[in-house]
């Protein structure tokens, strides 16, 4: 069943309209963190257990708490617009339907950690929503509810990897969109070298959320690791694609099955690019970070699917996209491509699956950033899983 | 690392880059020397943000840019339909443009429009939910 936290205004409000946000108790949440010390809003969302909806689950409020702390002249907030993961367009639903419920997210998170700059950095293809958000930040504004900040809409220009945090660094200030190597991490030293705090759209709209119900109400949603609700993308193979959300921790066959209509599943794979394949018997598997989760893409694939070719795919995209600043990446990625394309045209052997797990060993121990790390996740899940499908393509000696 | 000021000029370097692309639709080499004085930075540096990002370009292009999403979702819905229907449609592939200088055509990767799937965009529009039927009619839109 669904439930509806991060959505509940999707659908319920007008997005152009201010007054109809202020109806549904918006920026409610933002006057109540304003009277509180900044202390006691991160002890807030610190205590709600909420983890980055990004992909990397990373807990919120103790990285609210170290940016807070750290020393710096500025400090910024960054909320990642960048929803660049294929089969992913949860944060667009978000942006098209509540762009309220994001202002008033980040205009608490700057109080809490003294930000008076902060950044929307949204993704080229999204250009269609730059109007409604400008007009959106423009009315808060004027209502006064942003005396305390700036928020700046800096967009993309076409980079799958500036999804990637500190990417998506260097591009806000101009350059190439490559990875940062680490430590130092953002909360210590971030944008311009200043401590910096990094938020997917999804996280930041959980915070009015948090704040207006408190992390005592948080908490009694989802299992012990995973608190509150996730929004999932489901496509591919199914009836009703689309966005829903569920409390973490439901089975996967309440999404892909109950809500997004899907029959005769073979596999799905969440997370993305880089997530890992459940086969169908894994099915009831639940959603929550003790399992898996990423940023909650769903793709569905349907019964008669080659799982090879779609991994190949998945493969080409990496290479694609990678920055190129590390070798196991920028190499890894290609290599593997070239051998995935070699099972599709008959040629595969067994000395290239060996070569291909060892190198996928490499790469998920050397790559600098989380691209590189999990590439090769979906090509480990699918020889798990699938290694018939790999069999199949084998060379006939 | 050296520490820029946010208000420095050298944070304004993409921004400028996209204004200069939506302002005449190609970096020339021109733009790219302008701009790299006007920085006071090497004209490689600038290349190479220009370079970097898919949504600018150092080519020309036409007054139309299509993307069509090739990524796996829409895959799954059979992009290739729609990608081989719009190459009859423009008689050009993709990376070309029409001799006419009204449409480019270019494949990218993920719009995040999967529940339209296929998808594409021209210029800053999306397409969703497409079929060969539909392309003509769209394309017809753009001059």
């Amino acid at each position: 069943m669904e439930k509806r936290v991060v959505l509940k205004n999707c659908g319920v409000i007008d997005p152009k309209d201010i007054d109809s946000y202020l109806a549904a108790d918006g920026f409610k949440a933002l006057q109540k963190a304003l009277k509180l010390p900044p202390a006691q809003v991160i002890e807030e969302i610190k205590a709600s257990g909420l983890r980055g909806r990004g992909g990397a689950g990373f807990p919120c409020g103790l990285k609210w708490e170290l940016c807070a702390k750290a020393a710096g002249d500025e400090k910024y907030v960054i909320c990642n617009a960048d929803e660049g993961e294929v089969g992913t367009f949860k944060d667009r639903y978000i942006l098209e339907n509540d762009p309220f419920s994001l202002i008033d997210g980040i205009a608490i998170a700057g109080y809490a950690i003294g930000a008076k700059q902060t950044y929307i950095y949204l993704r080229a293809e999204y250009h269609f929503l730059l109007s409604l958000l400008e007009n959106a930040l423009a009315q808060a504004k004027k209502k006064g509810f942003l005396a305390h900040l700036d928020i700046e809409i800096r967009e993309g220009a076409g980079a799958y990897v500036c999804g990637e945090e500190s990417a998506l660094m260097e591009s806000i200030e101009g350059k190439r969109g490559e990875v940062r190597y680490r430590p130092p991490f953002p909360p210590t030293s971030g944008l311009w070298s200043q401590p910096t705090i990094i938020n997917n759209v999804e996280t930041l709209t959980n915070i009015p959320r948090i704040m207006l119900n408190g992390a005592q109400w948080f908490t009694e949603m989802g299992t012990e690791k995973s608190k509150g609700t996730k929004v999932f993308s489901v496509s591919g193979d199914v009836a009703r694609p689309g966005v829903y959300e569920l409390v973490l921790g439901s089975p996967l066959r309440e999404l892909v099955e109950g809500l997004a209509k899907a029959e005769r599943v073979k596999a799905v794979q969440i997370g993305g690019a880089t997530g890992r394949i459940i086969p169908y018997t894994m099915i009831d598997a639940p959603l929550s970070f003790e399992s898996v989760l990423g940023a909650g893409a769903v793709t569905v694939f349907g019964e008669n699917r080659d799982i090879v070719a779609i991994v190949a795919k998945t493969m080409e995209f990496l290479a694609e996209e990678s920055c190129g600043k590390c070798a196991p990446c920028r190499e890894g990625t290609e290599v593997m491509a070239e051998a995935l394309e070699r099972f599709l045209g008959g040629e595969g052997s067994d000395s290239d699956i060996k070569a291909l797990e060892e190198l996928a060993q490499t790469m998920m121990l050397s790559s600098l950033c989380g691209l590189g790390q999990a590439a090769p996740i979906p090509l480990v899940d699918s020889l798990e899983h699938f290694r018939g499908d790999y069999e199949h393509h084998m060379r006939r000696s | 690392m050296n520490k820029t000021s946010p208000t420095g000029e050298r944070g304004e370097l993409l921004k400028r880059l996209q204004a200069a692309q939506a302002k005449s639709a190609c970096l020339s080499r021109e733009t790219i020397a302008e701009l790299a004085e006007s920085l006071g930075l090497s004209i490689g540096e600038v290349y190479g943000v220009a370079s970097f990002y898919s949504f600018l370009s150092t080519r020309p292009q036409g007054r139309n840019v299509i993307r069509i999403c090739k990524s796996l979702p829409c895959l799954l819905k059979y992009a290739e339909v729609i990608i081989e229907s719009l190459h009859k449609e423009l008689g050009i592939g993709p990376g070309e443009t029409t001799a006419d200088g009204r449409f480019s055509f270019e494949l990218t990767n993920c719009i995040g429009a999967c529940d339209k799937a296929p998808a594409m965009m021209i210029n800053n529009d999306v397409h969703g939910d497409l079929t060969p039927k539909k392309i003509a009619k769209i394309l017809k839109a753009y001059e």
